[in-house]
């Protein structure tokens, strides 16, 4: 970089570190904007996440994947009358096991939620009555229910390749369908799931008119469906017609009060570890040590900032994570200060020594790096939930002090020697 | 100034007891499994008013629910105040609230931790463990091997990488041997984050290695044509990264401290794990990988 540039660099990190730390300060930003708060992740902000496994022994294998889709979006549904912030609901595969899993933060009654999740998806039919006189809609359910259907599938009109639902019933349900579609030629039936209508702001899609009795138990729904949504209805009609009852085998709730406390304190060991390092480089380094401690100063502030904007959701292992790295931050440093007290000690010149240290110590900190960056990535890989967060924290905050420790640093010594000269 | 290579079979004798009675701790005595690892459920609560152990026992047998009464001693574990865990097998959720129910005539209950794991989850996690373990292990000795690849004399590139294997594996038995002790000793578990703080170590215990082979790979470069022996070289290496190895470690290590002893007590073993590991680690990059170093290389280049 030119000598000129330098400054203005410098004045650029600045800034930009400047604003990440105050974007990331909560007290701060939150008085400002209330765009993007920090993500806490459930053993911080207090909360439950529940595990469970999808029994699919009774599901035929071209099936499952329709039917996991669908028990997670029916999952969703009813978590989301919970009313708790944000509830994440995900699968996850675990060798040939199917799981869901279930994040409230927040919750009060654990108990009653785990009885309402666990609870098989429940489909039926229902006629449509229209009452004359209050011209209200009333929907009176039948008999026809999830357990009298056998499978559902996407299929497409032979001759438009329109988006169409194909379903078929056993032999009981194909005597109540047929029963059910003589009675209502040419008016709707609704399909419920959970109570409500399948696509809930959708009266046209819920509800398919009846075009000619149905017998035989073959039906198919033909309409205006677009492909997601036409995979959207089968997929919670199989959730709501085939056997595959969830099982609950893990649970882990935390207490808010607890997390918070857990964050108060690995926030001040922090903060103290970062102020004992600083005191050991000014202390070692002199000078030099001073310039390490305010580029690990904008390590913190940067590293947050990619922390909160990405966002990547807190957890007490992943502030173990950064604190960890904020140890690691300063080795580059020291790595390159080492050399450069070498290299001034042949008779460079200071801003030879500066150059050459960096540049001599380069391929130390870049092994090292990558090795850790090994470490993470099979963390990563290997783990789910909590220890993701680790790994992610620990990837990228070698990333990050690789830029704070090599750049940042070097430009400020470039400064400083281009001013003593 | 030291001569590592002179006393080589000092240390590495030493090491190798170390090691030895680590594996020994480990194998007679196990490492203590806890619940994600095995299944089973735990249990933080704290009561509004002081009780004991006893009593919450009482409580708990007296459930006709629980069919398998909590085995050992230590199912139930005083903490703090009147803050306590229990172990139990895994738990649904109807024995949960029975549990709790029954506890409830003890006083208040404020619900802490509740964690209840299936043991399919434990033995998968097991599984994974090992596997990643073993992937980094392997990992980064590959890599280590493939970054010195430039100097193969007159040491083999893969020699580098051999002995990094060999340190990594001792700074990783080290600290489950002192787990293995400590749950013999005071019933401390091992859980995920153990086996996190294992990985992390040899993550971070590699970067003194790596400070000391790259002199080494320098300072052999240098040398050529001078004379000098691989003994000298390796011991000039060391020297001269013998401050910043100690360095770069030391920071890690301060910060380490400040959180063993401000930090949440649920992180207290994951930061023991890694700050033993994080001393033997830089113990063994100068102690262990160059003398390792030397004694592969040594019959080409000791002449």
């Amino acid at each position: 970089m030119q000598q000129r540039r330098l400054i203005p660099f410098l004045v650029f990190i600045t800034a930009v570190s400047v604003l990440a730390g105050l974007f990331s300060y909560q007290q701060v930003w939150q008085s400002i904007s209330s765009f993007r708060p920090w993500s806490l992740g459930l053993d911080l902000a207090g909360g439950t996440v529940l595990t469970y496994e999808i029994d699919l022994a009774n599901v035929a294998a071209v099936d499952r994947d329709s039917v996991v889709n669908g028990l997670r979006d029916v999952l969703e549904k009813r978590v989301n009358l919970f009313g708790v912030r944000e509830p994440r609901v995900y699968t996850e595969n675990a060798g040939t096991s199917r799981r869901l899993v279930i994040e409230l933060a927040g919750i009060r009654d654990v108990n009653e939620a785990i009885k309402q999740i666990g609870a098989t998806p429940f489909l039926d039919f229902r006629e449509v009555i229209q009452s004359k006189s209050t011209s209200t809609v009333e929907f009176v359910p039948t008999a026809l229910t999830g357990r009298y259907i056998k499978s559902a599938q996407v299929g497409r009109d032979q001759t438009t390749g329109v988006p169409e639902i194909d379903f078929t019933l056993t032999s009981e349900g194909g005597t109540i369908f047929r029963d059910i579609t003589k009675k209502n030629i040419g008016k709707p039936i609704c399909i419920f799931i959970d109570n409500a209508p399948i696509i809930p702001d959708s009266f046209s899609d819920s509800c398919p008119n009846v075009q000619t009795e149905i017998s035989g138990g073959n039906a198919r729904i033909t309409g205006r469906f677009s492909l997601t949504r036409a995979q959207t209805i089968v997929e919670r009609f199989n959730a709501g017609a085939l056997p595959a009852p969830i099982n609950l085998i893990n649970q882990q709730t935390i207490d808010a009060d607890f997390g918070a406390d857990s964050l108060m304190k690995a926030l001040w060991a922090g903060m103290l570890g970062t102020l004992i390092v600083m005191a050991f480089m000014v202390i070692y380094y002199r000078t030099l040590g001073v310039f390490a401690s305010i580029a690990l100063l904008f390590y913190i502030a940067l590293t947050a900032g990619v922390f909160k904007i990405v966002p990547i959701t807190l957890t007490l292992s992943g502030i173990a994570g950064f604190i960890l790295s904020i140890g690691m931050a300063v080795d580059a440093n020291i790595l390159v200060f080492e050399r450069m007290k070498e290299e001034l000690k042949k008779g460079l010149s200071r801003q030879a020594a500066v150059e050459e240290g960096f540049k001599r110590a380069w391929t130390s900190i870049r092994d090292s790096n990558i090795s850790t960056m090994i470490t993470s990535a099979v963390l990563y890989y290997f783990t789910s939930g909590f220890v993701q967060g680790f790994a992610l924290a620990l990837f990228l905050g070698v990333v990050v002090s690789m830029f704070s420790a090599i750049t940042i640093t070097r430009t400020i010594l470039r400064v400083s020697v281009s001013q003593s000269n | 100034m030291l001569d590592v290579i002179n006393k080589k079979y000092l240390y590495l004798g030493f090491s190798a007891i170390l090691v030895f009675a680590s594996w020994v701790l480990m194998l007679s005595l196990g490492l203590r499994q806890g619940i994600d690892l095995t299944g089973g459920t735990q249990w933080q609560i704290a009561f509004s008013k002081s009780t004991s152990t006893a009593a919450i026992n009482e409580a708990l047998v007296q459930r006709t629910i629980l069919s398998v009464a909590p085995k050992g001693t230590e199912a139930i574990v005083k903490r703090s105040g009147n803050s306590f865990i229990i172990r139990l097998p895994a738990t649904s959720e109807e024995e949960h609230q029975a549990y709790r129910t029954a506890l409830q005539k003890l006083g208040n209950l404020d619900e802490q931790n509740f964690s209840s794991i299936g043991p399919t989850i434990g033995h998968e996690l097991r599984q994974k463990s090992i596997w990643a373990i073993i992937l980094v292990l392997f990992g980064i000795s590959l890599y280590i091997a493939y970054a010195f690849r430039k100097v193969s004399k007159p040491i083999s590139s893969w020699k580098y990488g051999l002995a990094t294997l060999i340190s990594l594996f001792h700074d990783v038995s080290i600290p489950a041997g002192m787990l293995a002790f400590l749950g013999w000793h005071s019933g401390i578990e091992i859980d995920t984050n153990f086996i996190v703080a294992l990985l992390v170590v040899m993550g971070f215990s590699v970067h003194d290695t790596i400070v000391v082979f790259d002199r080494i790979r320098e300072n052999v470069l240098l040398s050529r044509g001078r004379g000098l022996s691989l003994h000298d070289v390796i011991v000039k290496s060391i020297r001269e990264t013998f401050a910043r190895s100690v360095n770069t470690s030391l920071t890690l290590i301060l910060v380490l401290l400040a959180l063993i002893f401000f930090g949440p007590p649920s992180l207290f073993y994951f930061v023991l794990t890694i700050l033993v590991g994080t001393i033997f680690g830089t113990y063994s990059s100068i102690f262990i990988a160059s003398p390792l170093l030397y004694i592969m290389g040594g019959k080409k280049g000791s002449g």
